[in-house]
């Protein structure tokens, strides 16, 4: 509740700047180059960390091939800075972002298909190269692939439960011998997470999207209100808050992590992001797949593929296709980007590579074998924010089948 | 020529010589027109003028670029205007006025009538561009490799000049090693003895071509993309710059049909003007649409539409009673404590106005982010420290409760610090005056304080509540607008308008700027009435008492 010199004016502003109208430019880098200088220069926007992991490789092919390539951390909505600056033809010639930004940088034109070799299609991970088909077109050439996993302190449960059920059993134990606060850290907050809660969905039988012939999901067979939905939704109530309590919606994004290393639950469900602050905090812990509901389906997580794209209206088109095709793909990037970030390399030589010195790759690998690759179709962005906050309805003691429907008309409403 | 300037340095003249201010009007525009230039005012003004051509010069860049004649005219005439003004003797009142209606312009005007047109469109997500932009993007995104054909090496040639000769692509076969050359007419056979082949199979120098490096080869990028070589197949397009491929357009524009034809299924998608997307009988729509005029639908739909609609005055009234509690509240606290602390009988104020003050010096999108936390169910504070188990944010009432308090925390101090300086320009002769008379404190400070702090304060009241009526801060980093209904999750118990326009124009779901504009559009109408009623009521009531 600042006032200062607010007023009329500041409202106006906020109102505008809400709408997206205000001042356009205010997002974006400084990344404006003149006009006259694209000649021989290549333009990467990528978030922090990969930006650091980038530049040494980006000079090195600028060195090599006689060009100039800039690596542009944008650290805040890269997608949508992304797609506004290269509206406005500002924007840089290669993109790097997750796979589910495909759906919606086609739509709005941002970015063109590749066309990779047959032999170099097949030295990637086969989940890979279907998260970045869309429309039967390769748009992106994967890195990295992340899924979440189940990762248990193996000082309090040593042995992996094999159920959900199982796992809900021990979590108990623990709580009554006061060992743990919690049961499960699984992040739901206020207005839940579809992708955290997704394994446990696809357990209770949920769907999302049906596919097609061609094996693309298909945005006109919803599954969300579905009978499948909302027996699964049954089966998650059943451990919400009015039921066993394994899932609250008072474990958030913020404090999932830090409650697991904090020792106050022995179970986490998260991805490799994770496992950097479960080493700092010094806890004994293990790693195996997301467990279903005893007697239910298998429980899949996302599987969601990290992704260099060539952008339609970047200056120097030939050279980032060049880049993204031929230099990308070599096992080395893959592996110096993984050391940035321990994620699972795509390409199957990186990932041999490092297979050897990181053992939670194998598990978190292992763990997403039967994952889903997230929907890449524009329709996927109707579902995240009903999907979720009818999760933490439900997880609140809502009626499942009444809340799930709504959110099932809610989402069919907005896909067009 | 010096001489007959003037301007900025005017005001720099030698105090001797400064007109009498009682003078004449017309006698202190003569003083000033014969004002002497200083070196100061020259200087003032050719860094200023540089600066505004300056500006003009890297802004006509770009609309060159863009092919905006209008707004380089409007740029043009602007710059132009500004010279003639600051460099004649004339227009005095213009030079104080003009570079505050520019601004008024360029950051007011200009902003409102965008967003105001916004609102006519359906620009968003899959909206963005133009019919071209899309037709561009359909049929370069449909670009298929011809199954079975040949991935070549590519070599990129010219004839003569490397930066302006044309473009020749020389290709390598990988399975015959037999090289050609191809351009805009088709594919040549290269004769094997007139060029060398690396190990790769690129082609590394050849007869009457000038092979172009990476970094020559970038530098004519657009070129290189656009070139395409047909093939009784396809055409042979450049994949970077040392592979080429057979490819197919799939979909391709029919200006006669207006339509989108696809040559693999047959499927067509005909163009439709109302919604901006291409349109297959079967309702299909393609993904990439384009931005049109939807009319008044957008305002339509927030009247009408019951997801929308409903939700949105029931928005409207928590919005007016978020605005008018925290407003409120922080007053009543504020001035409660100001009081107190104006007593004389009261020791140690500086302390306690120390202690008053910090959580005014805190940031308050950390401190949002604090409280948000504190409030949660299992792990915050408030819960643990009174040892209860209150759903906070998943309640429609606590949840608003909750932002209520922490507004209220956040914001007294400021209430408190203008309550202090308000209170000690009364004189204490005042209150003093009605104990004399036989008031009781309460009586004094309703008829004499309490009005008196209302005159000073009221102006403030006002901003803070159309502040407040806006503050997207103070919902979005706590409850994110929720707890939301079960059956519906557009719109939560605590959102106010400007949140849930921010859901909407940014939200998950992707941006939908032109119903965001709208709904902005019906926001700006609400707070400027509101505004604008208290304000003449303000005034009303500063005549009553003064």
């Amino acid at each position: 509740m600042r006032i200062r010199t607010a007023g009329v004016v500041a409202v106006l502003g906020l109102a505008l700047a809400a709408s997206g109208c205000g001042d356009n430019s205010k997002d974006e880098p400084a990344a404006k180059e003149s006009p006259k200088a694209a000649s021989g220069k290549l333009v990467i926007w990528a978030d922090d960390k990969r930006t650091a992991a980038l530049k040494p490789f980006a000079e090195q092919f600028g060195k090599d091939n006689g060009v100039t390539v800039e690596v542009q951390a944008v650290s805040k909505d890269l997608q949508t800075n992304f797609v506004t600056a290269s509206q406005q033809g500002s924007g840089p010639d290669v993109v790097v972002g997750a796979h589910d930004w495909i759906g919606n940088l086609v739509q709005n034109g941002a970015i063109d298909p590749v066309q990779l070799a047959a032999e170099q299609k097949s030295s990637f991970n086969e989940t890979a190269i279907k998260a970045v088909t869309f429309n039967g077109q390769l748009y992106g050439v994967p890195y990295a692939t992340e899924n979440v996993a189940l990762i248990r302190n193996t000082a309090l449960a040593p042995e992996a439960p094999k159920t959900i059920e199982d796992l809900v059993a021990t979590g108990k134990k623990l709580k009554a011998e006061k060992k743990a606060s919690e049961i499960l850290c699984l992040q739901s907050g206020q207005n839940g997470d579809a992708y955290h809660v997704y394994p446990l969905y696809t357990s209770g039988g949920g769907y999302l999207f049906g596919t097609t012939a061609n094996g693309d999901y298909d945005p006109k067979d919803l599954g969300v209100g579905k009978p499948e939905s909302i027996a699964a939704f049954q089966k998650i109530a059943k451990l919400g808050e009015k039921g066993d309590g394994a899932l609250k919606r008072s474990i958030t994004g913020e404090n999932s992590i830090a409650t697991f290393t904090g020792k106050k639950c022995a179970f986490l469900v998260s991805g490799p992001w994770a496992i950097a602050d479960a080493k700092k905090a010094n806890i004994a812990y293990d790693i195996s797949p997301v467990p279903g509901f005893a007697g239910g389906k298998e429980a899949q997580p996302f599987v969601g593929v990290q992704a260099f794209y060539v952008a339609a209206k970047g200056k120097n088109k030939a050279l980032a296709q060049e880049f993204v095709t031929n230099y990308v793909t070599k096992p080395e990037l893959a592996v110096a980007l993984y050391q940035a970030e321990p994620r699972p390399p795509a390409l199957t030589a990186a990932f041999e590579q490092v297979k050897g010195t990181d053992p939670d790759l194998a598990k978190f690998q292992e763990a997403g074998k039967n994952g889903q690759v997230l929907p890449a179709i524009p329709a996927m962005a109707a579902i995240w924010d009903p999907f979720g906050k009818a999760e933490a309805a439900v997880i609140g003691g809502a009626d499942p089948a009444k809340t799930i429907t709504a959110a099932g008309k809610t989402i069919a409403g907005q896909i067009k | 020529m010096s001489t007959s300037l003037s301007g900025p340095g005017s005001a720099t003249q030698a105090p001797g010589r400064e007109p009498i201010r009682s003078g004449l009007p017309r006698k202190s525009r003569d003083a000033r027109n014969h004002a002497p230039i200083t070196a100061t005012g020259l200087v003032v003004k050719v860094v200023l003028l540089g600066l505004v051509a300056g500006i003009a010069i890297w802004a006509a860049f770009p609309l060159i670029e863009a092919r905006m004649w209008v707004g380089l005219a409007i740029l043009g005439a602007t710059t132009a205007g500004l010279c003639y003004l600051y460099l004649t003797r004339r227009h005095i009142p213009a030079k104080y006025l003009v570079p505050g209606t520019l601004f008024l312009i360029a950051f007011q005007v200009f902003p409102v009538l965008y967003t105001a047109s916004t609102a006519f469109t359906n620009f968003g997500d899959g909206h963005r561009g133009s019919k071209d932009d899309a037709i561009v993007a359909i049929q370069s995104s449909s670009v298929k490799q011809v199954a079975g054909s040949t991935e070549y090496a590519l070599s990129i040639a010219t004839k003569g000049d490397p930066t302006a000769g044309p473009l020749v692509f020389l290709v390598t076969d990988p399975k015959t090693g037999a090289v050609s050359a191809g351009d805009g007419e088709g594919l040549r056979p290269v004769d094997a003895g007139s060029v060398t082949v690396s190990p790769g199979g690129k082609v590394t120098a050849a007869e009457g071509y000038t092979i172009l490096n990476f970094g020559q080869a970038s530098a004519r990028s657009p070129e290189i993309t656009n070139l395409v070589v047909p093939t009784p197949g396809g055409a042979l397009r450049s994949n970077g710059l040392s592979r080429a491929y057979e490819g197919k357009a799939i979909r391709a524009y029919d200006a006669g049909c207006d339509c989108i034809e696809d040559s693999e299924t047959g499927k067509t998608w005909t163009a439709d003007a109302a919604t901006g997307s291409f349109v297959a009988a079967d309702g299909e729509r393609l993904t990439q649409g384009w931005k049109v005029s939807v009319g008044l639908e957008n305002f339509h739909r927030v009247l009408t539409d019951p997801n929308i609609s409903g939700p949105f005055f029931g928005t409207l009234i928590w919005n007016f009673a978020f605005a008018i509690g925290s407003t409120g509240l922080t007053f009543l606290l504020g001035i409660a404590i100001a009081l107190a602390l104006y007593s004389p009988r009261m020791r140690g104020t500086n302390l306690y106005r120390v202690l008053l003050i910090l959580p005014y010096a805190m940031p308050s999108f950390a401190m949002l982010l604090v409280w948000r936390d504190m409030f949660n169910t299992d792990f915050g504070l408030v819960n643990n420290l009174f040892g209860i188990g209150v759903d906070w944010f998943g309640e429609t009432w606590s949840a608003r409760a909750a932002v209520l308090l922490v507004q209220l925390w956040l914001g007294y101090p400021y209430m408190f610090l203008v309550a202090t300086g308000a209170l000690q320009a009364i004189p204490r002769e005042l209150t003093e005056a009605t104990s004399v008379d036989g008031a009781s404190p309460w009586q004094s400070f309703r008829a004499v304080t309490l009005p008196l702090l209302l005159v000073a304060l009221s102006p403030l009241l006002i901003a803070s509540f159309a502040y407040n009526f806006n503050n997207i801060n103070a919902i979005w980093f706590t409850t994110e607008g929720g707890p939301f209904p079960a059956d519906n999750p557009t719109n939560g118990a605590t959102d106010l308008l400007i949140t849930y326009t921010y859901r909407l124009a940014f939200g998950a779901q992707g941006a939908e700027f032109g119903m965001a504009a709208a709904v902005s559009i019906f926001i700006f109408a609400i707070v400027a009435t509101v505004s604008a009623i208290s304000f003449r009521r303000t005034r009303q009531q500063e005549e009553v008492y003064s």
